[in-house]
């Protein structure tokens, strides 16, 4: 049973009749008056975010209205990658040393079934209408390729050594996949699943994200610390992003997550052990701003509306919301043990 | 008909040549010393193939990203006996193989390196902890992915100090590789601010290190070792000749803790550990090795790793275009320790964090926090470039 109210059911029970007079009726009474009032009183948008919590082998629920844990749900061991279905019905999780991806129901919060993935999968992607989806499975040097609506495996995709970072195309038709110890970009045709194109970049690449516009595909590399900006169609790197924050060693600036405004104006990157958000203008390249948030920050998540971004932040345990439009941290919340991915229900 | 298929057959042919003409043949050699060293512990003994399973590792890695880039790599591995001239199987290795990874004792490899140098065979030394090779007798054609002597006692020392383990007993072998390494903690222990309360050498006296009822007289002779020491915090060993260190533990007059060449050991690498996606590397070396990855095996696989990540950045299996670009600015590796390693220029060592384990788990990794260096933190660990006495030839 979930503990967040939920906004669209209309299924609040009424109370038993002939039990009103009892002190128990009373007070269910009262309570529903309280939470219809509760309720009334909330701002149009709260959404829930959902945490994979990489040590506690947890899924930390998020209400963004009261910037709370509502809930917290068990899951396999090691879980990284997290991702909602299309339909926002279920949220993905990909649990990597016990070799699968767990469905939790976005009803119940509860698991209800999994899906089969290639060894220790990490990241994965889907395409637009939700139908088949992409892991990354770090072990084994391969793209398992899953039909959502079957839940069955439809082949692997071989690609380089330690793949990782998953995206598609915003046309669907190319899926990119990322590399970690090869340090390229696999362009791959989901018609034919074949390689067409690979674009090194900076060593150790983590995460990619394509403009809304799918003018550019952007690359962050780990150990590198630069963000690759590659053309999609020539398959070349156009442009690079480079981080520089005084009194921090160039070691410790290391670009992981990568989340773009729907404008494709402005990027957010994630810098892992500096500790900090880079705000990109992706017309210069250029670093506007940094925001510091918790530490080793990895992964984020806008809110549908955009208005506030959601980083996970691996080392101090926690998540920081902030405000996009005002560029500030506005809030940080406790969660599982070494958070890792996030993602919000549509 | 038949002369038409003939033609066919020969087209097909020309194809399939030139396709693999297209294809960059990179030949790696590997050149160890036969035969393993006997330690005390049983399961600390080296396999056979100590290092150039690391190096097969990272040929099958290279190999991956090589088939994106039509690059090959090769390895072809020789041994030589302890005594034997390690020059005519390095030069008849290095006719196949511009580069060479060596496991060989610090003599073996100058003689290899000046043998070698005017052919430009880059060497990338795996083995050798020693401090002269980067320091009096560096050379500009051996890279060095090994850590130093000195690097693994300062990450130790680093360690203790951060501990506040800050008064040491040093106990150190009567053999030359342990009184080196003893210069080395001694030096750690000055420039991060320990104190020596005392050192004690332990006489190798020869005799067997496995006996059917060998425990309960070290038993007894550990204990009487280590008693009427002044106040400690700990006991150090330098002992890389495996005679004494891994009996100490529990078995001190004081219930001390023990670190150097037993208990707390500063290693390059460790079968533990798992942190920077290492679990990956470690499961890739399992799979294709059945054991668990060591030190050793690790400065092979990252030097040959080297040379792979040189190839692809500059899209050439050319030794001299490799080894600039190796020995340039914009060279750096990954190797699953959490930052990029790269070379300090003015002795070709690999600069990298050091693991601190204790056989079973990775208890902590150097530089420790607030270390600091106007470079890189990676530079608190041995001996920094106003010291360097390495005149690169």
């Amino acid at each position: 049973m979930s503990s967040i109210p939920r906004y669209n059911d209309a299924a609040l029970p009424p109370p038993p009749a002939g039990e009103v007079r009892t002190a128990r009726g009373q007070m269910s009474r009262m309570l529903l008056a309280t939470v219809l009032v509760a309720l009334t009183a909330r701002p149009a948008h709260a959404f829930i975010a959902y945490v994979s919590n990489e040590k506690s082998n947890t899924v930390s629920v998020i209400d963004t209205d009261s910037w709370t844990v509502a809930k917290t749900i068990k899951v396999g061991q090691r879980p990284r990658g997290i991702e909602f279905t299309r339909d926002g019905k279920f949220v993905m999780v990909a649990i990597g040393d016990d070799d699968t991806i767990q469905m939790i129901d976005a009803k119940t919060q509860a698991v209800v079934d999994t899906l089969p993935s290639g060894p220790d999968p990490e990241l994965f992607t889907q395409d637009a209408a939700g139908r088949t989806l992409y892991v990354a499975n770090e072990n084994d040097n391969t793209v398992t390729v899953i039909d959502l609506e079957k839940r069955a495996r439809l082949g692997d995709i071989q690609v380089g050594v330690e793949p990782e970072g998953m995206t598609i195309s915003p046309d669907g038709k190319t899926l990119i996949n990322t590399s970690e110890t090869t340090n390229m970009a696999h362009f791959i045709d989901t018609a034919s699943r074949k390689i067409v194109a690979n674009v090194l970049v900076d060593a150790r690449p983590r995460f990619a994200e394509f403009k809304h516009d799918a003018s550019e595909l952007w690359v962050s590399s780990e150990i590198g610390g630069t963000v690759s900006v590659i053309d999609p169609n020539k398959h070349a790197v156009i442009g690079k992003v480079n981080f520089e924050i005084p009194g921090l060693r160039k070691e410790a600036i290391q670009p992981v997550g990568i989340g773009m405004t729907k404008d494709d104006k402005t990027a957010f990157v994630a810098l892992g052990p500096a500790n900090r958000i880079a705000v990109v203008d992706t017309a210069t390249r250029k670093v506007t701003k940094y925001l510091l948030v918790g530490q080793r920050v990895w992964h984020m998540a806008f809110t549908p509306d955009e208005k506030y971004l959601l980083t996970t932040n691996g080392v101090s345990n926690d998540v920081s919301v902030i405000d996009v439009a005002a560029q500030k941290v506005i809030k940080t919340i406790q969660v599982g043990e070494l958070p890792w991915g996030i993602t919000i229900a549509p | 008909m038949i002369r038409w298929l003939v033609g066919l057959i020969g087209l097909a042919l020309a194809t399939t040549q030139a396709l693999a003409a297209d294809s960059i043949e990179i030949g790696v050699g590997y050149l160890g010393v036969a035969g393993t060293r006997s330690t005390l512990s049983l399961v600390e003994q080296p396999a056979q193939n100590d290092g150039v399973a690391g190096a097969k590792l990272a040929i099958e890695d290279n190999n991956t990203t090589g088939k994106f880039l039509n690059q090959h790599f090769t390895l072809e591995e020789h041994r030589i006996k302890e005594d034997e001239d390690p020059v005519p199987t390095a030069t008849a290795l290095a006719e196949k193989n511009d580069f060479i990874i060596t496991d060989l004792p610090a003599d073996a490899l100058l003689k290899v390196s000046d043998a070698l140098r005017d052919r430009g065979t880059l060497l990338f030394n795996a083995g050798a902890i020693d401090e002269r090779l980067r320091e009096a007798d560096c050379r500009a054609n051996v890279i060095h992915s090994a850590p130093t002597r000195s690097m693994l006692a300062d990450a130790l020392g680093q360690y203790l100090v951060w501990k506040k383990w800050s008064r040491w007993l040093l106990v150190v072998g009567s053999h030359d590789q342990d009184k080196l390494y003893a210069d080395a903690l001694r030096r750690a222990a000055t420039r991060f601010g320990a104190k020596i309360v005392q050192e004690r050498t332990f006489e190798d006296t020869g005799g067997a290190r496995r006996t059917d009822s060998g425990l309960t007289l070290i038993q007894r002779q550990i204990p009487v070792f280590t008693q009427q020491a002044p106040a400690y915090d700990v006991l150090v060993a330098a002992d890389e000749s495996e005679v004494f260190a891994d009996y100490l533990p529990y078995r001190t007059w004081d219930a001390r803790p023990v670190a150097g060449s037993a208990g707390l050991e500063p290693r390059s690498w460790d079968a533990a550990q798992d942190q920077w996606g290492a679990t990956q590397m470690q499961n890739r070396f399992m799979k294709l090795n059945s054991r668990r990855m060591t030190a050793l095996d690790m400065q092979a696989w990252t030097a040959v790793r080297m040379i792979g990540e040189a190839t692809s950045r500059t899209n050439s299996g050319d030794v001299k275009k490799v080894t600039d670009f190796i020995k340039g600015p914009d060279f750096s590796v990954a190797a699953f320790k959490g930052t990029r390693l790269t070379l300090r220029d003015w002795n070709l060592q690999l600069r990298q964090p050091i693991l601190l384990v204790d056989g079973r788990m990775v208890v902590s990794v150097s530089p420790q926090e607030g270390f600091l260096h106007q470079v890189s933190e990676l530079d608190t660990l041995g001996y920094d470039r106003p010291e360097s006495k390495c005149k690169l030839k």
